[in-house]
């Protein structure tokens, strides 16, 4: 720390940016957070016990961090899969591909929502032939995961794009010439160099998923104890003028997805060691 | 990079938006009607009608804005801050939190117009399949094994909340008053739903272009729209012999129209729903008129129901949604009870 301060910048001193990153934060994050903490503190504790492990909210977190989870395991491979695609390769249409790719980040939610749905449901394209494999998927749980992975790929693929753009073919050659095979060179060579960044992505997939709310309302059903997500119970408390049940649900998933993304970060800056040592 | 000029759009839009209502404050008058979705049919037809009529009689024009959402989420909006001059929402529970929550409007806020503050009626329905194929014609074949039901959540919507008490003061009727047979009667409707949606027109969609569901449970002008164009030779309008009485209620917000000099405007504008030509725009957007003079012209849109009003099963709407729609409420029971 003391080194940085030293070091002369360009930009203004330590003390003015800190000050300022500080007060920017507050207002845009911390104020508003700690708001949903002091909202909760009208519930008793017995009332907040209650109301966050009441049987549809503890089936709303599985389906919300599991759905969230699997999805961001999901877009970590096909993600990566993409992202390699369109760096390694030139074919037509590639720039077209790369920017569809961003389309779920612009994609008003609620119009990817009743895409899918529309799509998934039992007389749309695709969901009419899962639906004679005797798979349903919207309306279900899968509907979730399938709205889910859509919105998290491009968080995937544009954190894993610059590495491995960054990572010169010769890399591989010098790995090829110094005897490793094809799994070898993969394995010690690549993974490595993206691993980190992969991670990161996924995370972020992770994070957006347990928020969402737009595009999984329409395809989920809304089942009580079988397709509804936390974002929805915290919504129907509103609607009822339940403030203070909504904000201790809204309490939960704060608290759970900071201790996931801290989690996160420690994986992070442990696999990012771990690479620097080697 | 990309913001640049999204954030100028965005400043000259602010800009422009002060501006041009900076103006009109001057020489007109303009006032916000919150209301929920199925209105807005109706209100795009009455607030020009009304301005007409303000105009002529007040020389002064006026500017009606409409808002409209999910009922509660509307109520919402205006307890956390929205400046309505006046509400027209689906159920008098929410303009009940409005004064509850926020004090924005006296409690006796019901009282002040006729007819229990309920300008226009409409009652809860069913739309089925073309020809009905599964033969419904009344409450208790939407509990026969094997019907898909579609109806949103009583939690989120205020139209699913009427459905609810529809069947149960149905159940209710049949078994002469018996509550454990009722509740009995709306757990195995609800186990023929295979989809909640949060709101009225979603479960419309479901229904109409996602085709799934056999009959879809809703308000008699949302359906009676729906069957209107292109829906006439897809679906078939089913009237049960008995049904609920549903009252969408109006208010003034009293200390916005105080706080922006619209309570005349804003009381006039509420007045003129139950004038002839506010009751014949209803009757033409599907409610049913109030003043007997126009719902006798428009009987023929209308059939016949044998209607229970709320108040004969459930008292009033803080007792209708503490025993049912609160949480461990009657509604959530059945989903506890079916997990078990």
């Amino acid at each position: 720390m003391s080194l940085v301060l030293k070091q002369p910048s360009v930009l203004p001193g330590f003390g003015l940016t800190l000050g300022f990153a500080l007060f920017y934060f507050s207002l845009i994050v911390l104020i508003p957070l700690s708001g949903l903490f002091v909202k909760t503190t009208t519930l008793t504790w017995e009332q907040f016990w209650h109301t966050v492990t009441e049987p549809r909210a503890m089936a709303s977190y599985q389906l919300t961090f599991g759905a969230s989870f699997l999805g961001a395991l999901i877009n970590g491979f096909f993600g990566s899969v993409v992202a390699w695609v369109l760096v390694r390769y030139r074919f037509p249409g590639r720039a077209i591909v790369d920017a569809l790719v961003d389309l779920p980040f612009a994609l008003p939610t609620a119009v990817a929502g009743i895409a899918l749905t529309a799509i998934y449901s039992s007389n749309g394209w695709i969901g009419r032939y899962l639906e004679t494999l005797g798979l349903k998927v919207a309306f279900t749980p899968l509907g979730v995961l399938v709205a889910l992975t859509f919105i998290g790929l491009p968080f995937v693929v544009r954190t894993v794009q610059p590495v491995l753009q960054d990572l010169d073919m010769e890399v591989e050659e010098a790995a090829t010439t110094l005897g490793a095979n094809r799994w070898q060179t993969f394995r010690a060579v690549i993974v490595p160099e993206v691993w980190p960044a992969l991670l990161t992505g996924m995370a972020m997939a992770f994070a957006r998923s347990v928020g969402e709310y737009g595009s999984v309302i329409f395809i989920a059903g809304n089942m009580p104890l079988k397709s509804e997500i936390t974002p929805l119970l915290i919504m129907t408390k509103l609607e009822q003028y339940d403030y203070a049940g909504a904000t201790a649900l809204g309490v939960v998933m704060l608290v759970v997805s900071f201790v996931l993304a801290l989690m996160i970060n420690f994986i992070q800056w442990w696999s990012g060691r771990r690479h620097t040592v080697r | 990079m990309i913001l640049k000029p999204f954030v100028f759009t965005l400043a000259l839009l602010t800009g422009g938006l002060a501006f041009t209502s900076s103006i009109h404050a001057a020489e007109s008058v303009s006032i916000l009607n919150v209301s929920y979705d199925p209105t807005r049919e109706l209100y795009q037809e009455f607030n020009a009608a009304f301005a007409k009529h303000w105009q002529a009689k007040t020389g002064q024009a006026i500017k009606i804005l409409q808002s409209h959402g999910g009922s509660s989420k509307q109520a919402r909006a205006v307890i956390d801050g929205l400046e309505a001059d006046v509400v027209t929402l689906a159920l008098a529970y929410d303009i009940d939190a409005i004064s509850e929550k926020a004090g924005l409007l006296p409690a006796n806020w019901q009282s002040r117009l006729p007819n229990n503050s309920a300008p226009y009626l409409s009652t809860i329905v069913f739309l089925v399949r073309k020809g009905n194929p599964k033969g419904i014609k009344d409450w208790d074949d939407l509990v026969k094994p094997g019907i898909s039901v579609i109806t949103p959540n009583p939690k989120t919507s205020g139209a699913a909340r009427w459905n609810y008490l529809a069947a149960w003061g149905y159940a209710l009727k049949q078994s002469g008053g018996d509550e454990t047979k009722a509740r009995d009667f709306v757990s195995r409707l609800f186990k023929n739903v295979p989809v909640l949606d949060s709101g009225a027109r979603g479960a419309t969609t479901t229904f109409a272009e996602r085709g799934i569901g056999d009959v879809l449970i809703n308000w008699e002008n949302e359906i009676l729209l729906s069957t209107k164009g292109s829906g006439k030779d897809k679906f078939d309008i089913i009237v049960p012999p008995l049904s609920i009485l549903a009252e969408p209620t109006v208010s003034l917000v009293d200390k916005i129209v105080d706080k922006r000099g619209t309570r005349q405007a804003a009381q006039a504008y509420l007045e003129y729903l139950y004038s002839e030509e506010g009751q014949e725009i209803a009757g033409k957007n599907y409610y049913r008129p109030q003043l007997q003079s126009v719902a006798a012209k428009y009987a023929a849109t209308f059939p016949k129901v044998e209607l229970f009003t709320l108040k004969e099963f459930f008292g009033d709407w803080q007792k209708a949604h503490k025993t049912h729609f609160a949480d461990d409420g009657t509604f959530d029971q059945i989903y506890l009870k079916g997990a078990k």
